[in-house]
């Protein structure tokens, strides 16, 4: 082993039963690490001999480096040697005086609870926290029912303003990136359909399947979860970021409602954007799946208009844009309470944001999911 | 070492800022504007608001950046040293922000460790004792240590904001109002705090206040800012002869009638020296 050039450390020399502890080089907190090293295992046999702290050969020393000192005295002072300072600087003397003062003992954090207990703990708190955020959408839902009422009788509560702005945010911003997807997705869905009737010879019916399936369900389920992952995270941020600085409790304080001023704009603004959006998209899906039957499947386009309009009822395209309002206010509410449950650290608004695009997404498919319950019990 | 200590004493200073022009857009906030840290000065830095006091220490540690101007720390020139030589210079000053900038997901004793877990290679046993140690100095009970920052005061972050500026030992201290938002009895007790800092370890202190019982308790040099640039500096009874209009309002406004009739013992050392040398 190569011997490390050490310099900075201490020398500890013994003459006629008296022990000198003599630090050299620079004890300042860049040099940390080196000196720690080689203190790291240092002791003396227990006994009364006398050991002085000589600092003459001590260049600089800091904070850190008199807590060292102070520290390797006060082990040997616990092991019955009585322990004397000599040649002590000016500034060391002022830093060690300093750090024996600022001495205490170490917080002593509470034990850890075991690991079956842990568990126990947090499934408990899940179940409570999935409790409260059923709460919170409850009570959300109760004030933005009273607020809709309010309206009546009091139309100047409405922000048109603020709600076009909402809108312009979440539903024009949104038109391309809505109409892309929407369009890959046309395409692929209809590729597929005509790829996989074709062995039956029944090119034809792909237009019916491909209208149908975009209409009834993929065009406002995607629009739907781009939504939810473009404006719902969002409002969750917003929502936190305002809560972190207070600004909700500011707009509490003025005498104002913040579930009026802040959250009921934005989710108007979503059920008027997500129908509209839902619209578009299933245009241009409609529109990528027409392109694909022309090149890929040879329908010429004026053919799958025709069959598009006597195959698919009108009752597919309302009962797949009904679903968009209902998917919209999920989606905004959810953004809502979780970023009002955001704390004091970043962290936490990170996790909310996370988890408000997680639910909603969730939630929207569970919608889907029960308007095809509805309709089929409906449709008998 | 790649920071010369002969360059420390030729200059004698450890910030030389020349002809500093700092602005955003079309607004020149600081204009060919110069100023100088002394070691072991406390440096109070004055002037109304908006005038850029923040911008320039932004400006200083590199967080602005600069239209014009030299800036040397230690006697070295910041644009002509290299990444590493840099950051051994970032880890000699300790910066104390405005509204504290603590890491909102960390622990205090966590905030005060970063610098210590990042740039050095010490146990975690040694790192508590030194937290410890850095929240008993600042005047924080050892229960704030697993205290997130969301869970403090405003005098508390600050506190906790000073001790993370102190875990490096920095030879420079920047503060941003470190004294705003506190009560007049912890204002005290901050600035018992940095001139006692300023006495063991040798700080050197940059510190922008509106705190006029700072101002002359603590520091021992002022400068105003002003048009852009440093319309005074020096020590108290020169920035008092000054004739400004905003000068004389605010040393010889309402606020201030404490400081004519009390000495001020930190400035004593200093007064009778040319303030410019």
């Amino acid at each position: 082993m190569v011997a490390e050039v050490i310099n900075n450390g201490f020398y500890l020399d013994e003459a006629e039963g008296v022990f000198r502890f003599r630090p050299f080089g620079s004890w300042i907190i860049r040099n940390l690490d080196e000196v720690e090293r080689q203190l790291g295992g240092f002791a003396l046999p227990r006994s009364d001999a006398p050991v002085v702290m000589d600092l003459s050969d001590l260049e600089r020393i800091d904070l850190a480096g008199a807590w060292l000192i102070h520290r390797a005295a006060r082990q040997l002072s616990a092991d019955d040697h009585p322990v004397s300072y000599e040649s002590v600087g000016r500034a060391a003397g002022i830093l060690l005086t300093e750090v024996a003062d600022a001495e205490r003992p170490l917080h002593q954090p509470p034990p850890v609870p075991s690991k079956a207990r842990t568990l126990i703990e947090d499934v408990g708190k899940s179940v409570l926290g999935s409790l409260g955020d059923m709460r919170a959408l409850t009570a959300l839902i109760g004030s933005l029912i009273t607020i809709g009422a309010g309206l009546f009788r009091r139309p100047s509560i409405f922000r048109p303003t603020a709600v076009l702005y909402h809108l312009e945010q979440t539903g024009v911003r949104a038109i391309p990136i809505v109409a892309l997807i929407t369009f890959v997705i046309g395409a692929i869905v209809s590729q597929q359909a005509i790829y996989q009737l074709r062995d039956f010879g029944a090119e034809q019916l792909a237009v019916e399947f491909v209208g149908i399936v975009i209409l009834r369900e993929l065009g406002v389920l995607l629009t739907a979860i781009m939504v939810a992952g473009r404006s719902g995270s969002a409002f969750t941020a917003e929502v936190g970021a305002m809560k972190m600085r207070e600004e909700i409790d500011a707009v509490r304080t003025l005498a104002l409602d913040p579930i009026e001023v802040i959250i009921a704009p934005r989710l108007t603004a979503l059920v008027i954007a997500v129908p509209l959006l839902t619209f578009i998209g299933n245009m241009s899906a409609l529109t990528a799946a027409a392109i694909v039957a022309f090149f890929y499947g040879g329908v010429p386009i004026d053919l799958f208009i025709e069959r598009l309009r006597d195959t698919v009822e009108m009752v597919n395209f309302t009962r797949g844009i009904v679903k968009a309002p209902f998917m919209a206010v999920i989606i905004g509410m959810v953004a809502v309470v979780e970023g009002l449950q955001v704390t004091g650290s970043t962290e936490s608004l990170g996790q909310r944001t996370t988890s408000s695009v997680v639910k909603s997404i969730f939630l929207v498919i569970v919608i889907d999911g029960l308007f095809v319950l509805y309709y089929a019990v409906v449709d008998g | 070492m790649a920071i010369n200590p002969r360059a420390i004493k030729t200059t004698g200073y450890l910030i030389e800022a020349t002809d500093l022009t700092v602005g955003f857009d079309d607004v020149t906030v600081l204009e060919d504007l110069s100023i100088q840290l002394r070691r072991g000065e406390i440096l109070g830095f004055v002037g109304p608001s908006g005038a850029g006091k923040s911008v320039l220490t932004r400006a200083l540690v590199g967080l602005l950046p600069r239209r014009a101007g030299h800036i040397k720390f230690f006697g070295r020139d910041i644009d002509r040293i290299g990444t590493a030589d840099r950051r051994k210079i970032e880890r000699r000053w300790g910066i104390l922000f405005q509204h504290g900038a603590l890491f909102s997901s960390l622990t205090v004793k966590e905030n005060i460790q970063v610098p210590m877990r990042e740039h050095m290679d010490i146990t975690q046993e040694l790192m508590d004792e030194l937290a410890e140690l850095t929240l008993s100095l600042v005047g924080l009970p050892g229960d704030a240590g697993p205290k997130l920052p969301a869970q403090l005061s405003g005098g508390m972050i600050k506190r906790v904001a000073l001790a993370r500026a102190l875990a490096l030992n920095p030879d420079i201290l920047f503060l941003d109002e470190p004294t705003s938002g506190l009560d007049p009895v912890g204002a005290a007790a901050f600035d018992d705090l940095i001139i006692k800092l300023k006495e063991t370890l040798g700080l050197s202190v940059f510190m922008v206040t509106h705190d006029l019982d700072s101002l002359y308790r603590a520091c021992t040099r002022i400068a105003v800012l002003g048009d852009k640039k440093v319309m005074v500096e020096g020590d108290l009874n020169t920035i008092l002869q000054f004739d400004h209009p905003w000068v004389r309002a605010y040393f010889h406004g309402i606020r201030a009638r404490g400081i004519s009739n009390k000495a001020p013992s930190a400035l004593a050392e200093v007064q009778g020296q040319d303030p410019r040398v």
